[in-house]
């Protein structure tokens, strides 16, 4: 896969990574491990201090959804495949896992292993049809089928989806270990576990020969198909990593909430991976972790925040839009999109530029290079 | 056969909301490659204005709807001098820029005047039944298909036979060549993006009087519904939209009533993958 070496990084570059970037993963992994043992106060971050369940539960939803935006940019960020139906491989994780429990009395492993495998199966024969078409069109295909999956989950065939209620976890089948507020520890843990692993396969995958032909056809699929390489393929197997790694945040997501709720396969739950990619920075390593994070933590925060006496307080044109997560974040991802290609991820390579040019409007800072924007 | 009548026009009514949602959305498409995910949101600007004059400000119905329509257009007009036309040379970030608005307008809307949904004042003229074939049908089913007639013929009198609409239309042919002529088709791109955002709105202030109230998520729920009219007629063609309006909104109703109920949804989404999939063709863009 020589051919493509060209994408791959400078040897000078690559120096600077293993420079700047060896001590600090490790680092803030120790640090997010340790967290449930800390008391510490984090005023108007969390709601109450760091260890306690509440927080823990806030975290592990960031964790989560950092994870599962690291695991859709497989598709939006490394292998330029614009997918509006992300949501129904974790909702089918989370819905099947639920079901398996509750309808087949599983015990958890049995039926997160289902859960994920069917997230996996629905992956190949949507993607397999799907990819079939390309641009738009795909993105089209794959609106359209998570769209199905939706009404068929909020129709509630047979009553077996719950409808709008969804359907709580059998807490009798659960591992003793993750149930009930006092082990709310261990699921943090298990999301940051979810996080590891994710990060873990998008690295592994992307610095494998696959990975170099994905950089291929984000940049020009049809130079790839000129080299010889069929790109349907190298496309399906990456919609079909990043379908099961969708399905084993479902698993998760229904640990930490303890049950399947219809908005899990909303079009909204895809545009909300969508939103965190693009904030974080869409096809770098850290940006979607980052904006996953930072979206839910703006989610779950800012409505309490603009309930808050500072916020209350102002006249109601301030007030009404800050009270709106969705309208903020929303406002975010245009700004983002339009200002700051590449995302907060991109930031710090901006302002590092912005100072090295040392004239009082260095240029090319308006336009960010090809490969970081979207 | 009383039923059947009343499925009838109930799924033209609705295919008529559909049309005048999509035929923005089919022009923009074909003339732009802009898959504008902010249309939906377009919509519900105009039924929110629409239902602001009638019922906060006191203005008579039709007058109503006029403000509606012309804060609708305003709002796609500044959307695509805003935020469509720096973007001009990043397709895909375009329709990313469209998505946050997507997203943020409803969020507004439902901060301004809450997550519920709104009645919708009828006006007298406008909310009674009339008897066809011996069916009782309310009226708003034909004040929307007139809308939506009025709308295709205008804008088929548009295309054919003023300049503008002949640029529009050499545009969906062939934006590259009438940029080679000389024409500035960027001019072309806001005039058609005030054109649908003026259907949109027109049809967000007649959702109004169809579902008998206004709501944050109204044009968002429309908007699926919409590209499946769209891709179905053939990006960019008007007429296609029509027809194919017209048959999701009869397929939709009919299959809602007879088999079990969300059914017809779900077959007209299904009906969406399988078109884009054996007739990929539908999205180039052409006119009819």
């Amino acid at each position: 896969m020589t051919f493509l070496g060209h994408r791959a990084t400078t040897a000078r570059e690559r120096r600077g990574w293993r420079d700047r970037r060896r001590w600090w993963p490790p680092a803030l992994l120790a640090v997010l491990l340790l967290a449930p043992f800390s008391a510490l106060p984090v005023p108007g971050l969390l709601s109450g201090p760091l260890g306690s369940p509440g927080s823990l539960q806030l975290l592990a939803l960031c964790l989560l959804y950092g994870g599962l935006a690291t695991g859709y940019d497989l598709l939006l960020g490394r292998t330029g495949l614009l997918s509006f139906g992300h949501a129904l491989y974790f909702a089918t994780g989370l819905y099947v896992t639920d079901l398996a429990m509750l309808e087949w009395r599983l015990p958890f492993a049995a039926a997160a292993a289902v859960g994920v495998g069917c997230a996996l199966l629905l992956a190949v024969v949507l993607g397999a049809v799907g990819l079939r078409v390309s641009g738009i069109g795909f993105s089209m295909v794959t609106l359209a089928f998570a769209q199905a999956g939706s009404i068929l989950v909020t129709r509630d065939p047979g009553g077996l989806t719950g409808g709008e209620e969804g359907r709580a976890v059998p807490a009798d089948l659960l591992p003793d270990g993750v149930v009930g507020i006092q082990n709310t520890a261990t699921l943090y843990w298990i999301a940051l576990a979810y996080l590891v692993l994710t990060l873990a396969v998008v690295h592994w995958t992307v610095s494998s020969p696959i990975g170099r032909v994905w950089a291929g056809i984000r940049e020009n699929e049809r130079r790839v198909e000129v080299l010889g390489l069929r790109p349907y393929g190298f496309k399906l197997v990456a919609f079909v990593v990043a379908g099961g790694l969708a399905g084993a945040g479902g698993v998760v997501y229904l640990l930490l909430t303890g049950g399947a709720t219809p908005q899990a396969a909303s079009s909204d739950a895809t545009l909300a991976l969508l939103v965190m990619v693009i904030l974080g920075g869409s096809g770098s390593r850290w940006g979607p972790l980052l904006g996953g994070v930072l979206y839910t933590w703006a989610d779950h925060r800012l409505g309490d925040l603009a309930n808050s006496g500072t916020v209350a307080g102002l006249p109601a044109v301030l007030r009404v839009p800050l009270s709106q997560p969705l309208f903020l974040l929303g406002t975010l991802f245009v700004a983002v999109v339009l200002l700051l290609p590449g995302g907060l991820a991109a930031l710090p390579a901006r302002v590092r530029a912005r100072r090295s040019a040392r004239g009082p409007r260095p240029a090319g800072l308006g336009t960010a290079p090809e490969g970081s924007a979207v | 056969m009383d039923t059947v009548i009343l499925l009838l026009c109930t799924g033209l009514g609705l295919g008529a909301l559909y049309f005048l949602v999509a035929s923005g959305l089919s022009l923009i498409f074909g003339l732009m490659d802009v898959l504008n995910f902010a249309h939906g949101a377009l919509l519900s600007v105009g039924a929110y204005a629409a239902w602001w004059a009638t019922a906060q400000a006191g203005m008579d119905f039709y007058a109503a709807v006029a403000f509606g329509t012309a804060v609708g257009t305003l709002a796609a007009v500044l959307l695509e001098l805003a935020l469509i036309r720096p973007l001009y040379s990043r397709p895909r970030d375009q329709i990313l820029a469209t998505v946050g608005v997507g997203l943020a307008v409803p969020a507004l809307l439902m901060g301004v005047w809450g997550a519920d949904a709104r009645p919708f004042p009828q006006p007298s003229g406008l909310s009674g039944t009339v008897r066809v074939l011996g069916a009782v049908v309310p009226v708003n089913r034909f004040v929307l298909m007139a809308a939506a007639l009025l709308v295709l013929l205008a804008l088929r009198l548009f295309l054919a036979r003023t300049r503008y609409g002949l640029i529009v239309r050499a545009g969906v042919e062939d934006r590259a060549m009438v940029t080679a002529l000389g024409i500035d088709v960027r001019r072309a791109f806001t005039l058609v993006f005030a054109i649908g955002g003026a259907a949109a709105a027109l049809g967000g202030a007649l959702a109004g009087l169809y579902f008998g109230s206004v709501a944050p998520g109204q044009g968002t729920g429309l908007l699926i519904f919409a590209f499946v009219v769209v891709v179905m007629g053939g990006m960019g063609s008007v007429t296609g939209a029509a027809v194919a309006s017209a048959g999701v909104g009869l397929v939709q109703q009919f299959a809602n009533y007879y088999t079990a109920a969300g059914l017809g949804d779900l077959s007209v989404v299904v009906l969406l993958a399988v078109l884009l999939l054996v007739r990929p063709g539908g999205l180039t863009g052409r006119l009819a």
